[in-house]
């Protein structure tokens, strides 16, 4: 690994401050010489493989605002301080109550450890575990741009099917993320040129031909809230996860739903899918079909189809096209199946 | 391999031989007693030493590391706790759990410097003074929940946590929160009939 200075800022303004480089706007977050750090699951994992290779690294545990640790929750939102960890969000039993779809999405992820350790800011910008980003001898066009990509041809299974490139094909891992995004959830950003807030939905980018940039966030921003609006459809939500084995694994397809029902017709559907695509996936086709009609196993055969109209398999992920349209089919029927 | 310098600058061999005796590796090693080399006022090079001053086991250590040390590497290299384990070393395998202020992390992914005045366990630190095994360490072995027995010391350590977390509550909840805890020899069975065991007999205590 290589070696680093150690910072423990004591405040947002005083990180950022010494975050603040004119080369910070320049670069992309994980390419910065000074870097965040705060469960430090997948960072301190990537500097040990050389993929990540900051010279310096702000602590962000130090920082003393309290509504940084805190979880506030009103009539009509939920507001998650960035460095909440995601087990405290799993098991606050209000999030659960209000909106399942986010505790089951952090239940589901990582392990019962990686859950204590993990901030919730952190989980969001977590990096894709495409083998062959993680080994850096090979070529892989977000470590080493221009370098090509060792997966287009090489051992697929894990990767996308939506949202890919010619560049790229690495699959974004993340659990929290499809919940946030199906949701409508807000990113609170502070930076040296002000604070500002994201849809959730514009925080990452699809690979296209820039691969290495993976989100809207300069080196010297740092998101201090994710905010979750609650409305009809939010107790009516579930998270659907299928892996290689029962738990503790990435997902090879997975479904965040959120349904406000009239009955039995379908007012309006939130609906993302994990494990398929490049970064957290809002699926508006599928929503799109599902919208006015009854919602019955043909109707959510007929949004999963749409889901998946343009999806584009390589040689060893095309399973996850029938996979992905089945699981979300079943999360659609369990969804419309509880309580509203 | 016996020539291998570790990062405490002794081999191995000296290490094992060494370990036979506590009172001979204290010396080795930063003991409790040692003061910290004094670190930079402000941060400096990359490869200035970092003071970190830790609670290991109810002890307070005071370290002189890299700030590349993992909490895992500080406690087996350089306080010699080699109870907790090194496995993948990549947060894959749970077998270096140990708790911070009574929460399960993995101090393979937790760089030591990072632990500035917080409360470590690590397994060494559960058995009473008289010797007593902790509830799960004894469920353990009425259980016999290992075979090879290198996970064992995460799986203690997890199995600890899960049950203060609250999420011992049946076995499939056993199953599912102890996911991040692999063992190889797939002990799996008597591993969660070890833990019912702890479990009910913490709540009573």
């Amino acid at each position: 690994m290589r070696p680093f200075v150690y910072e423990r800022p004591t405040s947002v303004s005083a990180a950022i401050a010494m975050a603040s480089d004119p080369d910070a706007v320049r670069v992309p977050p994980t390419g910065a010489s000074t870097q965040f750090i705060a469960g430090g699951t997948n960072l301190a994992d990537y500097m040990k493989l050389g993929v990540a290779r900051p010279e310096r690294l702000l602590d962000l545990n130090t920082l003393a605002e309290p509504a940084l640790r805190q979880i506030r929750i009103d009539d009509d939102t939920i507001r998650f301080g960035a460095l909440v960890r995601m087990g405290e969000a799993a098991d606050n039993n209000d999030v659960r109550r209000r909106c399942p779809v986010l505790a089951d999405s952090l239940k589901f992820a990582a392990s019962g450890q990686l859950r204590n350790m993990a901030s919730l800011g952190g989980n969001v910008l977590q990096r894709t575990r495409c083998e062959y980003f993680r080994e850096i001898s090979w070529p892989c066009n977000k470590r080493d741009p221009g370098s090509g990509c060792a997966a287009m041809e090489g051992s697929n299974r894990q990767h996308a099917v939506l949202g890919t490139s010619d560049a790229c094909i690495a699959t974004y891992h993340g659990d929290f993320a499809q919940a946030l995004v199906a949701l409508d959830a807000t990113v609170d950003v502070e930076g040296p040129r002000g604070r500002r807030t994201l849809a959730f939905a514009k925080l990452h980018k699809r690979p296209g031909e820039t691969p290495d940039i993976e989100t809207d966030l300069a080196a010297d921003e740092l998101i201090t809230a994710i905010e979750v609006p609650l409305a009809r459809w939010s107790t009516r939500s579930r998270y659907l996860k299928i892996r290689d084995r029962e738990s503790y694994a990435f997902a090879l397809a997975s479904a965040a739903v959120a349904l406000d029902m009239d009955g039995e017709t379908v007012r309006s559907a939130r609906i993302a899918l994990g494990g398929v695509a490049t970064v957290p996936w809002r699926a508006r086709e599928a929503e799109d079909a599902l919208q006015g009609k009854v919602l019955d196993e043909a109707a959510a055969q007929a949004a999963a189809e749409a889901a998946f109209a343009d999806a584009r398999p390589r040689e060893h992920n095309a399973f996850k096209i029938p996979l992905g349209k089945r699981t979300l089919v079943r999360a659609l029927l369990e969804t419309r199946d509880l309580k509203g | 391999m016996s020539d291998a310098k570790m990062s405490s600058g002794l081999s191995r061999r000296m290490f094992m031989t060494a370990s036979v005796s506590a009172a001979a590796v204290m010396p080795l090693v930063n003991s409790p007693t040692r003061a910290a080399q004094p670190a930079p006022a402000k941060p400096g090079e990359p490869r200035d030493l970092s003071a970190v001053s830790m609670r290991i086991n109810k002890q307070t250590y005071n370290l002189a590391l890299d700030n590349r040390t993992s909490l895992l590497d500080a406690l087996r290299d350089h306080v010699g706790l080699t109870g907790t384990k090194k496995g993948c070393d990549h947060g894959q395998c749970g077998a270096c759990t140990v708790l911070i202020d009574g929460k399960r992390v993995l101090s393979c992914l937790s760089f030591a410097v990072m632990n500035q005045g917080r409360e470590i366990t690590t397994v060494e630190g559960l058995a009473s003074t008289g010797g007593d095994l902790h509830p799960v360490q004894q469920a353990f072995i009425d259980h016999d929940a290992f075979q090879c027995g290198y996970c064992t010391p995460g799986q203690i350590m997890s199995a600890i946590g899960c049950i203060n977390e609250g999420h011992a509550g049946s076995e499939d909840d056993i199953r599912e929160y102890m996911s991040g805890n692999l063992c190889r020899c797939a002990a799996y069975p008597n591993i969660v009939a070890a833990i019912v065991q702890a479990r009910d007999e913490i709540r009573r205590a």
